[in-house]
């Protein structure tokens, strides 16, 4: 077998966006010795894509505001079914978290008094996103990214090495968390440039690799997001945690059809921009759930005066959480009420000055200009749902994001589930990654500094070599004639465009029994062809062959999402049933855990049938009762079961 | 307007050399060039190598050279050119290539870790820091940097003189250094760092003669000559002939 390059650190880190970086900072300055793998170039990752901003109770635009206030609108964002430790401690450290960025250099702008500035965002009670126009992620990702470089300029100056205690691996890819007697004991990778293997032998590993959009047609994610970290945990053993519940932001780009998906910001709702219908009509008017409906304008005029007034008036039902919102355009197209090219009119033209929208939204001015010849200050974009983020993932525990079941594996990010429950808020995901990835750091260092005083398990070449042969097969597809599935080699690309095609279709915003039941059949059929997927040419930089290797990772989390969504039956949050249309408060406390049931974790064709993924269902923890008591008793009864609420 | 057939020209090869591959390939409307190449590699060429993440402007990894001129494929419309135009795509000239489109953009990094990093003041802890929004513009307007380094690859001094990347930062870092340096609670100069003076002894400064060829190139439009490279060309100026500063700076290195 051929010869990898071995490497040994305290700490490993498989992904290098917002919670990656800040994992790895936290881990470094705790003393561990840290390696940060990076799927594209540093500096890159999906956090860049971030517009809208960082919620933080700071207080700096309403005093009203304090964790207590956005612990509560997380949960109701969430539909209560939030991991509520993890929303609890989210609340609560995420100022501590945005104040620490400034001191590494980060630029926010400012309030008139000078402090960080705040902004309105959907389901927020008070303006609260600190933020960078509508680049705010972009400030985020370069922050940290620098704050890595002062901590190797730190090194360098100490040990003339600046990667002795903190290395950042560009353009690697991870294929297998390794294990050893059920603890972590590295991991394995390819180096894109030169095709080379690697292995990284460490005591921790934490996973941040953020989300899995890439298996949907239509979304606002990045080449990278492949569930490459929710199938790397699922194959070492740990299970995924409510998989159903997939965001799909409501406004993405609908036209033209290459652009499809891209984001536009919520900010754009949260500055002042309506939607409207073919009709002209602001419908959102007639989507205010029962949940929230004491919470929302009844009136244009009412909604209007909201933004100047926000103590004696109610919010604008534009800036509902994402989840209502989709599901409302999605309602308007399908009632034929949409735009020409198929989503709903997003307007700020007439509700700002042309000089304000190019100042505060200076990326949307630039993105539909560029790409869609719409000048956003003086017509309507054309907007539709696209998906977005994933709220399920690996299931950790809430104060030390520890991966659940398997020693030394932690995660933290959109990699990792129960922070968001059914729907995340839109400026909850910055600060997520901030928030669980410097604890994801601060305790991968306890672990790892913990087994140092002990014996580290270490790979075996046996580990390596199979890991190696099932890298390379993309390139003897053919040879693998004979087996069941027997056919010609398949191109990955193609694969790849029916498997988005099959989640867009049949696993979509609204989802039927039938249809998860096609996609189910879909996935297998998908899986046995897969298993034959080749590629031309060499290991250097081969996109083909890098397609070929996610596909087994998309197609173990799609089919994690599909399996959930089925066993689903009713409506909440990111998972809407047409045939279960309504919450049910008896799903309130119900996880599902998805696992492997594959020991060989996909090296071996599964039954197309049976699948790969098998479920549990778990009774979550009880909501603390101080946290409890911060909502109104006829507002827990719209969430809460009854037994729930008697005890 | 219905779909055509474009003609593309695209660099194919390795360290080792290579050369222009003809493509005859499907452009449909609102397209970009990245759609493009994605075109090839899911019908025609599946191995051909190209950098590329978010496809909406905003990570700066789709860099390359179209008929000659640095810009992102994926912002890069294909109703810009006529459908009987020949579009040749190449990787981007100032970087050793990888392989076809991909270069070793090592460079960057390295002279990333040559400017030294924000300088926190002392006196200030977190949630203390105050400043105006007039006085963070400028450094936030250089902050949008996508880091795509179209304006590294551009700027003459290294695009065809290789002689001259250890001296010089390019365009992309002296503007980092004009960012800490007009951050308005940057503490270098209490440890004795004078980024204005390093900008000049130690990232090259010097060998940029304002051409603007980086701000023409920049796809966030950031004026990276004018608000960045002349106000610290002009600083750096300043200290060498104000007999003042140059007085200060001599007694306080021997103190």
């Amino acid at each position: 077998m051929s010869v990898v390059d071995r490497q040994e650190w305290d700490v490993v880190v498989v992904g290098a966006g917002g919670a990656g970086l800040r994992a790895a900072v936290e881990a470094r300055e705790r003393g561990a010795r840290t390696a940060v793998i990076c799927k594209s170039l540093f500096g890159k990752a999906h956090t860049v894509m971030a517009e809208g901003g960082i919620a933080a109770a700071m207080g700096n635009a309403n005093p009203g505001d304090n964790w207590q206030v956005h612990f509560r609108d997380t949960m109701r964002g969430g539909k209560f079914l939030n991991q509520w430790r993890m929303a609890e401690l989210h609340a609560q450290e995420a100022p501590q978290r945005v104040w620490e960025l400034e001191t590494w250099g980060a630029l926010f702008d400012r309030t008139e008094d000078g402090r960080i500035s705040q902004r309105n965002f959907g389901g927020h009670e008070y303006p609260r996103l600190a933020h960078v126009g509508d680049r705010t992620g972009l400030e985020l990702i370069r922050t940290l990214q620098q704050k890595v470089v002062s901590l190797q300029q730190e090194d360098f100056r100490e040990t003339g090495d600046h990667e002795s205690r903190l290395r950042v691996l560009q353009e690697c890819t991870v294929t297998r968390v390794l294990k050893e007697g059920g603890q972590v004991s590295g991991v394995f990778g390819y180096e894109r440039e030169t095709g080379r293997f690697f292995v990284l032998e460490a005591p921790s590993v934490v996973i941040a690799t953020g989300g899995i959009g890439k298996s949907f047609k239509v979304t606002s994610n990045s080449w990278e997001y492949t569930g490459d970290g929710h199938a790397l945990a699922l194959l070492a053993g740990a299970p995924l945690l409510n998989m159903e519940f997939v965001q799909f932001h409501p406004t993405g780009m609908v036209w033209p059809p290459s652009v499809k998906g891209i984001l536009v910001t919520e900010s754009v709702r949260g500055d002042g921009g309506v939607l409207r219908n073919s009709e002209g009509k602001r419908f959102m008017f007639d989507y205010v759930p029962d949940v929230f409906k004491d919470k929302y304008a009844v009136t244009e005029e009412e909604a209007d005066r909201w933004y100047d007034d926000p103590d004696r008036n109610r919010r604008p039902p534009e800036l509902l959480p994402r989840d209502e919102v989709a599901r409302a355009i999605n309602a308007e197209v399908k009632e034929g009420r949409g735009s020409p090219h198929g989503g709903v009119f997003l307007d700020v033209s007439t509700r700002m000055p042309a000089e304000v929208i190019r100042r505060r939204l200076p990326s949307m001015y630039h993105q539909f200009k560029e790409l869609a010849d719409v000048d956003i200050t003086a017509e309507p974009m054309e907007v539709g749902p696209t998906c977005h983020y994933v709220m399920g993932g690996i299931a950790v525990d809430s104060d030390t994001a520890a991966a659940r079941g398997v020693p030394g594996l932690f995660a933290a990010g959109e990699v990792a589930g129960g922070m968001h429950g059914s729907n995340r808020l839109g400026g909850n995901s910055l600060s997520d990654l901030l928030v669980f990835g410097r604890r994801a750091g601060r305790y991968a260092a306890e672990y790892a500094a913990e087994r140092s005083e002990g014996a580290c398990p270490h790979v075996t070449d046996a580990q390596v070599d199979a890991a190696a042969a099932e890298a390379l097969r993309p390139f003897s597809a053919e040879a693998e004639a004979g087996e069941p599935g027997d056919g010609p080699p398949e191109n990955p690309y193609a694969l790849h465009q029916e498997l988005q095609q099959t989640m867009n279709d049949l696993v979509g915003i609204i989802r039927r029994e039938a249809e998860m039941k096609q996609a189910l059949e879909k996935l297998a059929e998908l899986r046995v062809r897969a298993r034959r997927a080749g590629v031309e040419g060499h290991r250097q930089f081969n996109p083909g062959w890098h397609l070929a290797l996610d596909l087994r990772n998309m197609l173990l989390v799609s089919e994690c999402v599909a399996r959930a969504a089925l066993e689903r039956t009713e409506s909440r949050g990111g998972h809407t049933r047409e045939d279960h249309a309504a919450m049910d408060r008896a799903w309130r406390n119900v996880n599902l855990l998805c696992a492997l049931t594959d020991p060989t974790g996909g090296l071996a064709a599964t039954d197309p049938v049976r699948g790969q993924i098998a479920l549990t269902r778990e009774r979550s923890e009880p909501v603390r009762p101080d946290l409890l008591a911060l909502f109104e008793k006829e507002e827990l009864v719209k969430y809460l079961a009854e037994e729930e609420l008697s005890e | 307007m219905s779909g055509y057939e474009a003609r593309f020209e695209v660099w194919r090869g390795d360290v080792e050399g290579g050369g222009l591959e003809d493509f005859r390939v499907e452009v449909n409307d609102g397209e970009v060039v990245l759609d493009i190449i994605h075109r090839l590699q899911a019908t025609q060429a599946p191995d051909l190598a190209v950098r590329w993440n978010c496809k909406a402007g905003k990570c700066g990894s789709c860099s390359a050279e179209i008929n000659g001129r640095p810009r992102l494929l994926c912002m890069t419309r294909m109703s810009v050119f006529t459908r009987e135009e020949t579009i040749t795509v190449t990787p981007l000239r100032a970087f050793p290539v990888v392989r076809d489109l991909v270069t070793d953009v090592g460079f960057n990094y390295t002279k990333a870790r040559e400017v030294p990093a924000f300088v926190p003041p002392a006196d200030l802890g977190p949630g203390e820091y105050r400043m105006t929004q007039e006085d963070v513009d400028r450094s936030q307007e250089f902050r949008k940097c996508i880091e795509c380094f179209l304006c590294q690859d551009t700027c003459h001094v290294v695009r065809d003189h290789e002689e001259n990347k250890p001296a010089f930062a390019g365009p992309r870092f002296l503007m980092r250094v004009a960012e800490l340096d007009m951050h308005p609670l940057d503490a270098a100069e209490d440890t004795g760092l004078d980024r204005g003076r390093t900008a000049q002894d130690e990232h090259g400064l010097g060998y940029c003669n304002i051409t603007k060829c980086c701000t023409e190139v920049c796809p966030e439009g950031i004026k990276i000559t004018d608000n960045a490279l002349i106000p610290l060309k002009e600083r750096a100026v300043d200290r060498k002939y104000d007999p003042l500063v140059w007085l200060g700076s001599k007694i306080r290195r021997r103190s």
